[in-house]
């Protein structure tokens, strides 16, 4: 079984972010793979555990994102592959998920793992845009998953948990599930130093999104402080009477 | 002026009130909608449509009594072959926004706020920052719902269209909810309980008040942390979910900045905490310092003595 598992630096999600000149300034803040990943690598490490094979930690992004590979290896990933090419930028849905989609058919994969949504765009695009690409059914939000032919994954349908089952080859997104992901050890972290990243190009159409600008969001006007458990009753009519909201 | 489609928002198989949301978004865009109602029976397009719109399409396909947006992509696929998509950004919907725009080449744009001069903004890095972007050509558009003042109806006459779209997610099981409620993804009113509650059992007394006013009990991380009996699936904020209601009341709730990730964008915050200087209260539209334990039976006796 080749198993992907897709993995994203991202800001820690305690970061402050700072806009400068209309963009983002992200030079002093920590970087980590994107909570949900966190949970994809898990599924995709059970997935192994269950039916054998080998899981790719696969990541789009310039070298810095070596680090977020290495974390994936030291937790227990079998191989490291980063998509680049030194003229990308700001890259839009297409030309991520068209990278991806030739990168992850090259190497073979029969599912595919991912986070529900990355921490910085928090999109949610890449896992169902991907699928689509590949012409796989993709199921979004999974909470638990068991593994054999076909997978049964646990995961909302119109706000309601269900079981839900889908052939291979798939996509799936992970939310976070009732277990414990597992952490980086001393000898993982040891085994990763070592490893290497395959750097694989790919060619993706001409982009049609263009980032024009980052801004802080609008500050609320100040709200109304009251004291005293005495005031809920004004406050009740103004939500009523200003507010309009019940 | 461009051609765009709206694919209205269903609720239960029938069209939700946010889709007029969607229909101002695409105008406001400078496009002239065609509204598609994805239905398994024509009637549900009975009587439906807004100023504005064009024309009015139900596409009927029995996939649309599934979920699997890979099934819905494929049945709305002819009938959205030119002019950008619309959709609301719940999380069925996005996902059918990105296999759509996927299946077409083209972008998707997630969760706008605003529409401006062309541009599309959205919130990214959990709304502490907002994205602007343009396109060029045909994109997929996600609209979040409470933002954009919806369409007036109209009433207008429906055409009629079957497609077909293959189910390869089958349901095999409903599981019973950890929690019975309303879940906050799906309410317009959420009262939130923090760690500030002390104790995991008096959540009833969010859950009396929720009552009254039909809304959802949520909780921050903090609480779903330090108690196993406050599920993940009422967790607001970054690592839980991102709500955008008419009403958000936070009580016992401090306002970590991955809290507010996940409910600054709500229209009116309400924030109950004795401590005054609790970082939640810059954020609220009333903020009432006090105990919750003096405060909530105040505030079930006045929602009653209004609502009830």
């Amino acid at each position: 079984m080749n198993i992907v598992v897709l993995v994203k630096r991202v800001p820690d999600t305690n970061a402050k972010i700072v806009v400068t000149n209309e963009r983002v300034d992200l030079s002093s803040v920590k970087w980590v793979i994107s909570p949900y990943d966190e949970f994809a690598i898990e599924m995709a490490l059970r997935h192994r555990e269950s039916n054998g094979g080998e899981v790719v930690a696969l990541t789009l992004g310039d070298a810095q994102s070596d680090k977020v590979l290495k974390d994936a290896k030291a937790i227990g990933v079998d191989k490291l592959v980063r998509i680049w090419n030194d003229n990308w930028n700001y890259l839009d849905s297409v030309g991520i998920q068209s990278a991806l989609a030739q990168t992850i058919t090259e190497l073979g994969a029969q599912v595919v793992y991912c986070g529900k949504s990355a921490a910085d765009t928090g999109a949610a695009s890449t896992g169902p845009g991907l699928a689509e690409k590949l012409g796989w059914p993709n199921i979004s939000n999974a909470v638990e998953t068991e593994f054999g032919d076909k997978l049964l994954v646990t995961a909302p349908v119109s706000g309601n948990p269900a079981k839900l089952e889908v052939g291979l080859p798939a996509v799936i997104t992970c939310d976070k599930g009732p277990y414990k992901v597992r952490k980086p050890n001393v000898k993982g972290i040891m085994m990763a130093k070592k490893a290497t990243v395959e750097v694989k190009e790919a060619s993706i159409p001409e982009q049609t999104v263009k980032l024009e600008s980052h801004s802080y969001p609008p500050q609320k006007p100040a709200g109304k402080q009251f004291h005293g458990s005495e005031s809920v009753q004004n406050v009740v009519q103004l939500l009523r009477d200003e507010a309009n909201v019940i | 002026m461009s051609e765009s489609i709206v694919i209205a928002e269903m609720n239960d198989g029938k069209v939700s009130a946010t889709t007029a949301e969607l229909v101002s978004a695409a105008l406001a865009y400078g496009s002239t909608p065609t509204l598609v109602i994805p239905c398994t029976t024509p009637s549900v397009a009975d009587g439906e449509g807004y100023e504005g719109v064009t024309q009015v399409i139900a596409c009927v396909a029995s996939v649309f009594s599934s979920f699997d947006a890979a099934g819905w992509a494929e049945a709305l696929d002819e009938l959205t072959s030119e002019g950008s998509i619309f959709v609301s950004a719940s999380p069925h919907s996005r996902d059918l926004a990105a296999r759509l725009a996927a299946r077409k080449g083209i972008p998707v744009v997630q969760d706008v706020i605003r529409i401006e001069n062309g541009k599309f903004t959205s919130p990214v890095y959990s709304g502490k920052a907002n994205q602007t972007v343009s396109v060029t050509g045909d994109a997929a558009i996600s609209i979040r719902s409470n933002i954009f003042q919806g369409a007036s109806p109209a009433t207008m006459t429906c055409n009629v269209v079957d497609k077909s779209g293959q189910v390869s997610v089958a349901i095999k099981e409903m599981l019973n909810r950890a929690n019975e409620r309303l879940d906050v993804s799906e309410a317009n009113i959420i009262i939130s309980g923090g760690r500030g509650m002390g104790n995991p059992s008096n959540f009833s007394h969010l859950e009396e008040i929720a009552d009254v006013l039909g809304a959802a009990v949520g909780a921050s991380r903090a609480a779903v942390d330090t108690w196993d009996e406050i599920p993940h699936s009422m967790q607001v904020g970054q690592t839980g979910k991102t709500v955008n209601p008419n009403l958000y009341i936070a009580v016992g709730i401090s306002g970590a900045i991955q809290h507010l990730a996940g409910m600054r964008s709500s229209k009116y915050i309400v924030a109950i905490n004795k401590d005054a200087e609790a970082p939640i209260f810059q954020h609220a539209d009333y903020g009432i310092v006090a105990t919750w334990e003096e405060a909530l039976p105040e505030l079930s006796t006045h929602l009653q003595a209004m609502l009830g």
